[in-house]
């Protein structure tokens, strides 16, 4: 990892299936404590997971910016979208290959992979790529998570 | 599944399967199999996954290849394109 600033100017979130509902708080979470140091935050996911966001949040409070996941990862390849640092919210195996995508196609940027739900452990375990892991058993509720979370970004609760 | 979907596809292994599932029924189903790195484009889509990423090769005319979906995992897919099939004979890394 080279060039990481201390905070991300460009920060590019990740999410999953939103069937964990800890996922969209979590993400409000992240993006609300990104947004507030200065650092311009892009959510990416499926139609769902970004709707639910854009109804959560109509005036764009925490989520500015939405995109959907197939078209970010095209931008990245293709070199027109850049990070300094991705997060990437990971609670099934499909999850898990989207992060070690992203690993593979920003190989110098800064990983976080936030591993939750039912038994995110053996998930963890499949995770074989350079990152930092965030690994607790949430569903439905975010606090111990969020806590981690804080913990490795250096946030007050 | 975007381009995809649009494609007269064969689902090989289900819904729900795991990308090591797919990795290992391509590795021990094809007889010839290549590997590619994430972002690789394939009918127009970048693949998603666990590098290296293995592609069957079968009757030198059908592709089989994963495709991650956020809610669903990854599919084993089997395309017939014998132009996408020379591509990936020409780009990708083939099985020793």
């Amino acid at each position: 990892m080279t060039d990481q600033p201390e905070t991300p100017k460009k920060a590019l979130v990740i999410l999953g299936c939103p069937e964990a509902p800890a996922q969209q708080a979590l993400a409000f979470h992240v993006a609300h404590n990104l947004k507030k140091r200065g650092t311009e935050v892009l959510i990416a996911g499926n139609p769902s997971v970004l709707n639910l966001l854009k109804v959560s949040d109509p005036e764009k409070h925490y989520v500015t910016d939405t995109m959907v996941l197939e078209k970010c990862i095209a931008e990245v390849v293709e070199k027109k979208r850049d990070c300094d640092l991705c997060v990437v919210f990971a609670h099934n195996d499909a999850a898990i290959a989207y992060a070690a995508t992203m690993r593979y196609i920003l190989p110098e940027r800064r990983l976080v992979v936030i591993v939750f739900g039912k038994d995110p452990e053996p998930l963890a375990e499949e995770i074989n790529f350079p990152c930092e892991k965030i690994v607790d058993k949430a569903v439905h509720n975010p606090m111990q998570l969020r806590k981690k979370i804080n913990e490795v970004f250096g946030w007050a609760a | 599944m975007g381009c995809i979907e649009n494609l007269k596809y064969e689902m090989l292994l289900p819904l729900g399967a795991s990308f090591k599932e797919c990795r290992e029924y391509a590795e021990k189903n094809f007889a010839e199999v290549w590997y590619v790195d994430p972002g690789y484009r394939l009918f127009d889509e970048y693949i998603i996954g666990l590098p290296p990423i293995a592609l069957g090769i079968e009757d030198g005319t059908k592709i089989i290849f994963p495709y991650t979906k956020p809610c669903h995992g990854t599919y084993l897919l089997r395309v017939e394109d014998p132009d996408e099939v020379e591509r990936v004979r020409k780009t990708a890394r083939k099985k020793k």
